[in-house]
């Protein structure tokens, strides 16, 4: 039993309690907490599998700006105090049924798969994911700046008072 | 025993996205719809990384940089279609949003 086995268990058994917290608790501002603990276990996934450039963007972004965000709608659309903010979940047995013939389905093909890993990567590849993104993926990146203008207006759009 | 393999990794992100295809399924609350649309994102960002790590492939690391940004503009998106609709009608519960139901 070699340390990053150890490592990867503990960090497995957080990611999938933060995923069952997310879809089961009554309480939404309960689920974005459980959500934030697993965008942080994702990230030390990250980690193990020497990604360390995305382990601090999955931090920055995700942990930090997405659950900020979430927040803030959670409580412009919700009573924090009272009963308001309890949710139920409907249709939980088809749902169920769903998930697990999904999953089953998809593990099934991994491990019929005859997959042989091949050379691991060299440890860090910051510097190439750098150059990559500055040559044969520029046009994509410049696409995804497009992008975040036409999200950032769109939700200004969305969002605003009418008058 | 030796270090995790890539189906150990693949299986993780099944079943994290499975959970989240649950959420998605069954929440009620248009704002948890989104937290496990999150959750499926995720899991495939796993999927990309574990690729990259083990067939030794850049575009995986550059993939799952352009969907966290791409998740990034859905979050706003989304919730400011939220916000905008509990304004009009005093509620974000899927089930009583059926403005376009003939």
């Amino acid at each position: 039993m070699t340390l990053e086995t150890l490592v990867f268990g503990l960090v497995a058994l957080a990611l999938l309690g933060g995923s069952l917290g997310v879809v089961l608790t009554p309480n939404l501002f309960h689920a974005v907490l459980s959500l934030a603990g697993a965008l942080v276990a994702t990230a030390v996934i990250f980690l193990l599998l020497d990604a360390a450039f995305l382990f601090a963007v999955q931090l920055l972004l995700y942990a930090g700006g997405v659950v900020t965000v979430l927040v803030f709608a959670i409580m412009l659309t919700e009573r924090l105090i009272g009963e308001h903010i309890t949710q139920t979940n409907r249709h939980v047995v088809n749902g169920a049924v769903m998930s697990v013939a999904v999953f089953v389905g998809v593990a099934g093909f991994i491990m019929r798969s005859n997959l042989t890993a091949a050379e691991p990567a060299p440890a860090d590849r910051t510097v190439e994911i750098a150059r990559a993104i500055v040559g044969p993926f520029a046009v994509t990146f410049e696409l995804l700046g497009v992008l975040l203008v036409a999200a950032l207006l769109g939700a200004i759009y969305f969002a605003r008072t009418e008058d | 025993m030796a270090a995790p393999g890539l189906s150990a990794y693949l299986v993780l992100a099944a079943l994290v996205f499975a959970i989240g295809l649950f959420g998605v399924l069954t929440r009620r609350n248009a704002v948890g719809i989104l937290l496990g649309i999150e959750l499926m994102l995720n899991a495939v960002n796993i999927n990309l990384v574990a690729f990259a790590r083990f067939e030794a492939d850049l575009a995986g690391l550059i993939f799952t940089l352009f969907v966290i940004a791409i998740t990034v503009a859905e979050v706003g998106v989304g919730l400011a279609i939220v916000i905008a609709i509990f304004r009009v009608r005093r509620t974000v519960d899927a089930d009583q949003l059926n403005l376009l139901k003939g």
